[in-house]
């Protein structure tokens, strides 16, 4: 609990060949040397806890909360004796638990410090607000730096800010639906979370407002063995509707970075929330994450989910379907190329009648890449007129890449349906020469294979992330051609 | 004018020796057959020119307006002005011919410089009404579920599309019905002219009757054994590959009674 030091890596050179933002791993290779006034130090305690705690001013049942959390958190065992060994490989003492400027965030670009606001600048986040976002929060290691909402939207009624802001401003609402979804010892990774969160968003879009344009939070760790624990609540009240999206880069460092996040969504009766993650971290990164979604009566969930790049993803944002006709869906795109193993999949938990969900997930496994799908279908015998669809699609290009398909559907009761298909494809060498006898190179030949084979779901999302979407795999496919 | 000039070439498939020394010049404008029983190499002939990766060119060279091909990729000859219909052409899954085609025309462009998307489209559509091709077909994935006949079809599109300087053409006419091979037929006769040069590998003389080539070539245990004009591939209907071979042995007899007369 020392004072700031600047001790991170000198900048990276300026020259990038690529304009598009924030997505590509060449683009948010980078790092800027900036003064923290906050810092947690190094290592895992209660005093990290009670520090974390005390400069966000908080008020005692979250401090209580946090060190029940943490007491879970060192208790529980690595769930490997069903997830990758690799785990073992974090080593909690080295991490740095809360790195900030400052627990305020800036309403306008121009307030944000320099050191900060260079690098959203260099990932394009202010032009993408002015283009197609109603509100952006970008957070910076611990804290957002800069949070704003259109006015127009905010006239709404909806809130959007970070959690350390929706903690102080909207206690109750927050306290009401705050680790309900995703309870402490949901699993290791959520104990953490729930010891050390820090940023991510709060969201309450009220009764019957529809949000047209998305908001998006943009996640950006600068600092080395840094661990980001953002924790997300999104509410979305009786009728309303919103599309939240979110973006993630890190320098690339030698030694490994965690990102561990927790996101909750609540779709009150009739709500529908969208979420979207593009997500591009350094292939140094652990990036195990929980999400979870509650869906109400006609209330429908989606997680558009996209992993490409980081070291380990861990990541099976969930449906649980609690009122009748509630639908839920993920959408699942991952991309694991050499050194990258991505464990991703869906869970699905009907517990109401009529409920149905659709899990789409497709996987590509480059070079030494590993693709894992991990899926939960849960339909209780007491239910009837369920359904549930699951489609998981694997591509692997080249014979040193692997995948694994683990489906896990409990359907009780006979008035509920059911359907499951799998495949598993390769780019052969035939497609490859047949594009390049087109005259297309062999890395373009690659990247329009990959890029055919999830352009169903690509289509579904909002233009400019399609777009960003393909221009990284074009990037990734470049870059595995030996 | 462009040339194609193959000189005593050899290609291998591992150690297997597939072509045994082919020569054959293709000038822009001509079509030529080359015909010959299965197995005797035509394909790989095709395969081998168009840069395939599995055919190892042991000896010899192919040259292209008289630069040798053989130092580079498959993408670059393509790029070059060489096209290879396939036989049975590649399904790629989500990725429309028109995207497909853009692709490989922006791949065709100096780097930086984008394609004018709606030039592009306008060009694409007067090849698909030059070839009477319905406009919903570029919005199907690429040869993905395409019966034979459309597949060959949307080779003849891409063709058009590319504009190569010479097309190989590998046996365009296996798996068609008489109305497909028709379709196509008239596809490449449209194409045909003073700036393309054809190679039609064909088994079947029944092709030439819709196609009707310049010259024709015998293709036997990997080398070309007799050429002549398009009376040569009505010779061969009539009389069977056995004729070629009976000949061939007859010639052998003779070069070796004559050796031995040397002797």
């Amino acid at each position: 609990m020392k004072p700031p030091t600047d001790t991170l890596a000198a900048p990276a050179a300026e020259a990038t060949d690529n304009p598009v933002a924030g997505i590509d791993q060449t683009k948010g290779d980078f790092s800027y040397n900036v003064a923290y006034a906050f810092d947690a130090g190094t290592g895992l305690s209660e005093d990290t806890v009670r520090y974390i705690s005390s400069v966000k001013k908080e008020a005692p049942w979250i401090l209580e909360f946090r060190l029940k959390a943490l007491k879970k958190f060192l208790s529980m065992p690595m769930p490997t004796h069903w997830a990758t060994k690799d785990l073992e490989n974090i080593n909690f003492d080295k991490i740095r638990y809360y790195l900030s400027q400052g627990q305020k965030p800036k309403r306008t670009w121009d307030e944000v410090p320099d050191d900060i606001k260079r690098t959203f600048e260099r990932l394009g986040i202010p032009e993408q607000e002015r283009k197609f976002l109603a509100g952006v929060e970008a957070q910076f290691d611990s804290e957002a730096a800069y949070s704003n909402i259109k006015e127009v939207v905010a006239k709404q009624g909806v809130i959007f800010v970070n959690s350390t802001e929706g903690l102080r401003e909207h206690p109750e609402l927050f306290k009401k639906f705050f680790a309900k979804v995703i309870p402490t010892g949901d699993n290791k990774f959520s104990a953490l979370n729930s010891a050390v969160f820090s940023g991510g968003s709060f969201i309450y879009v009220p009764k019957g407002v529809k949000v047209a344009q998305p908001l998006q939070a943009y996640f950006r760790i600068n600092a080395e063995n840094f661990g980001q624990f953002e924790r997300t609540l999104i509410i979305a009240d009786e009728g309303a509707e919103v599309t939240y999206m979110e973006g993630c880069t890190a320098p690339k460092f030698s030694t490994s970075t965690l990102h561990s996040a927790v996101v909750e969504l609540v779709a009150l009766k009739g709500a529908k929330i969208q979420y979207i993650t593009v997500q591009n971290w350094a292939n140094n990164v652990f990036n195990l994450v929980t999400k979870r979604g509650i869906a109400h009566e006609e209330a429908e969930i989606k997680w558009i989910d996209c992993n490409i790049g980081s070291r380990l993803t861990m990541k099976y944002p969930g449906v649980v379907l609690k009122g009748r006709k509630a639908r839920g869906e993920v959408i699942s795109i991952a991309l694991a190329n050499d050194g990258q193993h991505q464990d991703t999949g869906a869970k699905m938990v009907h517990a109401a009648d009529e409920t149905t969900s659709n899990i789409v997930a497709k996987s590509i496994s480059v070079g030494q890449g590993r693709s894992t799908y991990r899926g939960v279908v849960h339909i209780p015998k007491h239910l009837k007129g369920c359904k549930n669809n699951t489609e998981c699609d694997a591509l692997l290009i080249n014979s040193h890449s692997r995948t694994d398909t683990y489906p896990a559907i409990t359907v009780r009761g006979d008035r509920n349906f059911v359907q499951h298909e799998a495949s598993v494809s390769k780019v052969n060498e035939e497609m490859i020469f047949y594009m390049q006898q087109r005259g297309l190179t062999e890395g373009q030949a690659m990247s329009l294979a990959v890029n055919g084979f999830i352009n169903d779901l690509a289509r579904q999302f909002p233009m400019e992330y399609s777009v960003e979407l393909k221009r990284l795999i074009d990037l990734e496919m470049e870059g595995s051609v030996g | 004018m462009s040339s194609l000039v193959i000189k005593d070439l050899h290609v291998a498939i591992g150690d297997k020796k597939i072509v045994q020394g082919l020569s054959l010049t293709i000038n822009g404008g001509e079509v030529h057959a080359i015909m010959g029983p299965n197995g005797t190499g035509k394909s790989t002939l095709s395969k081998a020119i168009a840069g395939h990766p599995d055919y190892t060119i042991t000896s010899g060279d192919v040259l292209l307006d008289g630069r040798s091909i053989l130092d580079r990729e498959a993408d670059e000859r393509a790029r070059a002005g060489l096209f290879l219909a396939f036989q049975y052409p590649s399904e790629i899954p989500g990725v429309s011919i028109a995207n497909f085609l853009r692709a490989a025309v922006q791949a065709r462009l100096a780097e930086g410089e984008e394609i004018d998307a709606t030039a592009y489209y306008k060009r694409l559509y007067s090849k698909m009404d030059l070839l009477k091709i319905d406009r919903k077909f570029t919005s199907r994935a690429v040869n993905d579920g395409f019966s034979g006949g459309e597949k060959k079809r949307c080779e003849i599109l891409q063709m058009a599309m590319l504009e190569p300087k010479f097309a190989l053409m590998d046996e365009t006419d296996s798996g068609l019905d008489i109305d497909a091979l028709r379709i196509v037929a008239d596809g490449v006769n449209t194409l045909r002219g003073p700036n393309l040069g054809v190679l039609m590998i064909t088994h079947y003389q029944r092709l030439l009757n819709y196609i009707v080539p310049d010259h024709v070539h015998v293709m036997w245990d990997g080398r070309i054994v007799k050429s002549g004009d398009k009376s040569l591939a009505l010779e061969l209907e009539a009389k069977g590959y056995d004729w070629v071979k009976k000949e061939l042995a007859a010639t052998a007899t003779a070069a070796a009674a004559t050796a031995a007369t040397v002797a």
